[in-house]
């Protein structure tokens, strides 16, 4: 660990709501192949970090981005960049799963029949090979034409995870995607998570701090739009190096 | 609405207080055994002996409620390193006991034997390390770890009266043999307290982890 390279790099980057400033000059290299947690208060901006690196934010009346966030070296908050091709990219989890009220085989072959697919791969192909990465296909190989909201919540959020996979995407955000979950189907994700660093870039913001512990490689801490703290998992869970990180996942506060 | 924290941080408290109340025990095993010693008085000893059984037994319960804070608590950060000191400072605890307890077992060996001489400097090893225990608990309780690593130094006087011990009675030996059994046990008794001495060093290489989050090896002890 430490040695990889920063698949995403936050430079100075702010970010505004109208006059309230959400981000404060956050700098943060997220580690390709790594699980990057980001914790801390309700109202923090971990969220709005989350959702600044796939340009989430950038329908929001009134929303302001500054400094850079660079994805492989490049700035995609450069004028002229393609943001559907940047989400491609980079895809997203939510924190409920929010299936498309269509069958399991829809959902998933939804991005890629909107986005074009590659002509040497068939749908079938991709559909299968996105539910088996996202741990589901042997669940519902036999049901494809079932509803996804027929499927548990657990299974739900597996099902939200293979279509975000399925446009094959460099990078995953995840945004609480456990938090509606009981705890074996998270365990389940988290199981999922581990499997899928070796592929995938992951980003989650977790208000559950042992979550963001058992999971991932690194984590970073803000509070009021700062980032207060960036480190080794391990290392800011047993000592951390800033009072208020201490305070705050020694539940003193927050 | 109580504090969030309210029911942890009490016991928390309560461990701090456990680990109090073992270290005075583990102190009055030091002194009693002693005592024991220097006035060959078996009864002392036999005390010392049987009460060495609640000592282990506040360690086990002293880790049971390590073990139940993690479990139902899930510390974090300096939280989890208190929960860490005191199971590594219970050990050492329970270790200078028995060490307490093998001076009151060599005392109830020496029985009424002629004393070989006047017991001078095995007392002072003795007084040392238990104001050097006191200490380190209080340096624990303070979060002291500028105390903790000083007192670690300290260490150097109880070796250096070790040695002051061992030369002596190895010349009672060299003069007479029929010395050598009593002087024997003598020497066990120094070498009891000097490694009781370096357990309380362990205790305060704990302090400074608890404080800071570093673990290492402050003071590499003569024996």
């Amino acid at each position: 660990m430490g040695t990889s390279e920063a698949k995403i790099e936050a430079r100075r980057f702010g970010f505004y709501y109208g006059k309230r400033e959400a981000l404060k000059d956050v700098n943060l290299k997220v580690k390709e192949h790594q699980i990057t947690a980001l914790i801390g208060p309700s109202g923090c901006g971990k969220s709005t970090f989350l959702r600044a690196l796939n340009r989430m934010n950038d329908t929001i009346i009134g929303a302001r981005a500054e400094g850079e966030v660079l994805l492989d070296g490049c700035n995609i908050y450069a004028p002229g960049v393609d943001v559907v091709e940047l989400r491609k990219r980079v895809g997203m989890v939510f924190q409920q799963p929010n299936p498309f009220p269509k069958t399991i085989f829809e959902n998933v072959a939804f991005g890629p029949r909107v986005l074009g697919l590659d002509r040497k791969v068939s749908l079938d192909e991709v559909v299968e090979r996105s539910l088996r990465s996202a741990a589901l296909w042997d669940e519902v190989k036999d049901a494809l034409n079932k509803s996804g909201l027929a499927l548990s919540g657990g299974q739900q959020q597996r099902l939200c995870i293979a279509r975000a996979l399925a446009t094959e995407p460099e990078v995953l955000l995840m945004d609480e995607p456990c938090s509606a979950l009981d705890p074996q189907s998270t365990l389940r994700i988290e199981d999922l998570m581990n499997e899928l660093k070796e592929h995938y870039t992951i980003v989650i913001v977790t208000h559950n701090m042992q979550q963001a512990a058992r999971v991932s490689d690194w984590t970073g801490f803000l509070l009021l739009g700062d980032l207060v703290e960036y480190d080794k998992t391990a290392e800011l869970f047993s000592r951390p190096k800033d009072k208020r990180t201490d305070d705050y996942i020694t539940g003193r506060f927050g | 609405m109580p504090h969030p924290r309210e029911s942890f941080d009490r016991h928390l408290h309560e461990l701090q207080d456990d680990l109090l109340v073992m270290g005075s025990m583990v102190e009055k095993a030091l002194e009693r055994s002693m005592e024991a010693l220097k006035t060959r008085n078996l009864e002392m000893a036999h005390h010392v002996i049987e009460d060495d059984v609640k000592i282990n037994q506040k360690r086990f319960d002293i880790e049971e409620k390590c073990v139940e804070l993690i479990a139902t608590q899930q510390p974090m950060a300096s939280d989890l390193r208190v929960i860490i000191a005191v199971l590594n400072i219970i050990v050492d605890l329970e270790r200078i006991a028995d060490h307490a307890e093998g001076n009151a077992k060599i005392a109830v060996m020496i029985g009424k034997e002629p004393p070989l001489k006047p017991l001078i400097d095995l007392p002072r090893m003795n007084q040392k390390t238990v104001d050097m225990l006191r200490r380190s608990l209080d340096a624990f309780c303070n979060r002291d770890a500028e105390a903790a690593r000083s007192l670690c130094g300290e260490d150097d006087e109880v070796d250096n009266l070790y040695d002051q011990v061992f030369r002596e009675l190895l010349t009672f030996m060299a003069e007479d043999s029929k010395t050598i059994t009593r002087a024997t046990r003598l020497i066990w008794v120094g070498h009891n307290l000097e490694r009781s001495a370096d357990r309380v060093t362990n205790i305060c290489e704990r302090v400074v982890y608890l404080v800071t989050g570093k673990m290492s090896e402050i003071c590499v002890s003569k024996y």
